[in-house]
């Protein structure tokens, strides 16, 4: 009986023994298997980070783009600005510069009170800012009603003759007061007095003491410009005050001298 | 002191002004003025310019012949010098640019054409 028994327990302990190296076996596997998972489920982790990051980039470069398609639009903007500016400037600084010639040539016509420097000066005008080769300067006698040539440029005095007020091109212009300007300027073949390519009668307010007629431009001159007709209306009144003033101040000058011999007389 | 000496020669006392006007607008800039050719010679010879800018109908001397005169003197043979002119053929520019000038402008001039070209010539920025 204890024999049987002694089997009995026997095969239950080699059972139980066998059932405990399955049991570590199994542990061992699953040990295994834990440790897999473990590395699996980390990469997936990483995997899952990077796909985060990959997110955020394009989100950042999606926001960049944005921006840099903001900034190239502002450029855009910027470098209109800049064009707009400068385009600015350089009609400011052409409008300085006219408003210079201007200045000097008002100036230069109210320096003098002698006739002749006066007529000098509108002639050195009429050459050297406006660009005439051909004219004449007429003034007009209210006694005769008549234009008078005084001085010329490119022709001689002799070759002008006087011209009634209100006849012709140049008679009309000072009759009327108002500028006259050939639509077309012909190729100049030769002189011929009522054929000028522009006309500025000389005024003070309404009343005209001469005329100036152009004939001819210089060679590189092909057209009026702005600035000649804003010197044209300097001309018909500062040229017309600078005349007439000359001509008065040589009036009194010569009325003043022969009161002093009148008193040079009376006293002695 | 001006650093800049320049002689404007010219017989008309309003291109002069002018052309004065525009060239004071140039820092350290100092102008002389003169009413022909001869007179710009005295003037070249007393004082020492690095530019000059001439007309060419002028009396007494007109302004190719002070070109040529000027630059046989050694002292401006390298001097930029300008002619300012109504003589627009291109004839007389040649003639102008042959007898030593540096460079040609027709009247009626813009006053920043001239000063560009002053610029230009003395390496002006």
């Amino acid at each position: 009986m204890s024999k049987e028994r002694a089997e009995e327990f026997f095969n239950t302990f080699k059972k139980t023994a066998e059932f405990v190296k399955e049991l570590l076996h199994d542990n061992e596997r699953l040990r295994f298997q834990l440790a897999r998972l473990e590395e699996e489920l980390k990469s997936f982790k990483n995997k899952g980070e990077s796909l985060d990051a990959h997110a955020e980039c394009h989100q950042k470069i999606a926001r960049l783009e944005a921006e840099k398609q903001e900034l190239l639009e502002r450029f855009k903007e910027v470098e209109n600005e800049n064009k707009n500016f400068a385009e600015k400037y350089v009609e400011v600084e052409n409008e300085n510069n006219n408003l210079a010639n201007l200045y000097i040539a008002s100036y230069q016509l109210h320096s003098t009170l002698n006739f002749k420097e006066v007529v000098q000066i509108i002639m050195e005008i009429v050459i050297n800012l406006i660009g005439a080769e051909i004219f004449v300067l007429f003034i007009l006698d209210e006694k005769t009603n008549e234009l008078t040539p005084i001085a010329t440029e490119g022709l001689e005095l002799s070759e002008v003759t006087n011209v009634k007020l209100g006849k012709g091109t140049i008679g009309k212009a000072a009759k009327t007061g108002e500028n006259y300007f050939s639509e077309i300027i012909p190729m100049f073949e030769s002189f011929e007095q009522d054929l000028p390519i522009a006309c500025i009668p000389l005024k003070i307010k309404e009343r005209t003491i001469g005329v100036i007629a152009i004939y001819k431009l210089l060679l590189q001159k092909e057209r009026f410009t702005e600035l000649d007709y804003e010197l044209f209306t300097l001309l018909a009144g500062h040229a017309a005050t600078a005349i007439f003033s000359a001509k008065l101040y040589s009036e009194s000058e010569r009325k003043l001298s022969t009161i002093q011999g009148f008193i040079d007389l009376l006293t002695k | 002191m001006a650093s800049i000496n320049i002689l404007v020669v010219e017989d008309s006392p309003t291109m002069r002004q002018l052309i004065v006007f525009a060239l004071k607008r140039l820092k350290d800039v100092s102008v002389t003025e003169a009413s022909d050719g001869v007179d710009g010679l005295k003037k070249l010879s007393n004082n020492k310019f690095d530019l000059m800018i001439a007309d060419i109908n002028m009396p007494i001397m007109d302004g190719l012949k002070l070109v040529s005169l000027v630059r046989q003197d050694a002292k401006y043979k390298s001097m930029p010098i300008i002619i300012v002119t109504t003589e627009g053929a291109e004839e007389d520019k040649k003639r102008g640019l042959t007898l030593g000038a540096n460079a040609y402008l027709t009247k009626p001039v813009q006053t920043t054409q001239l000063i560009s070209t002053v610029k230009e010539l003395l390496k002006l920025q």
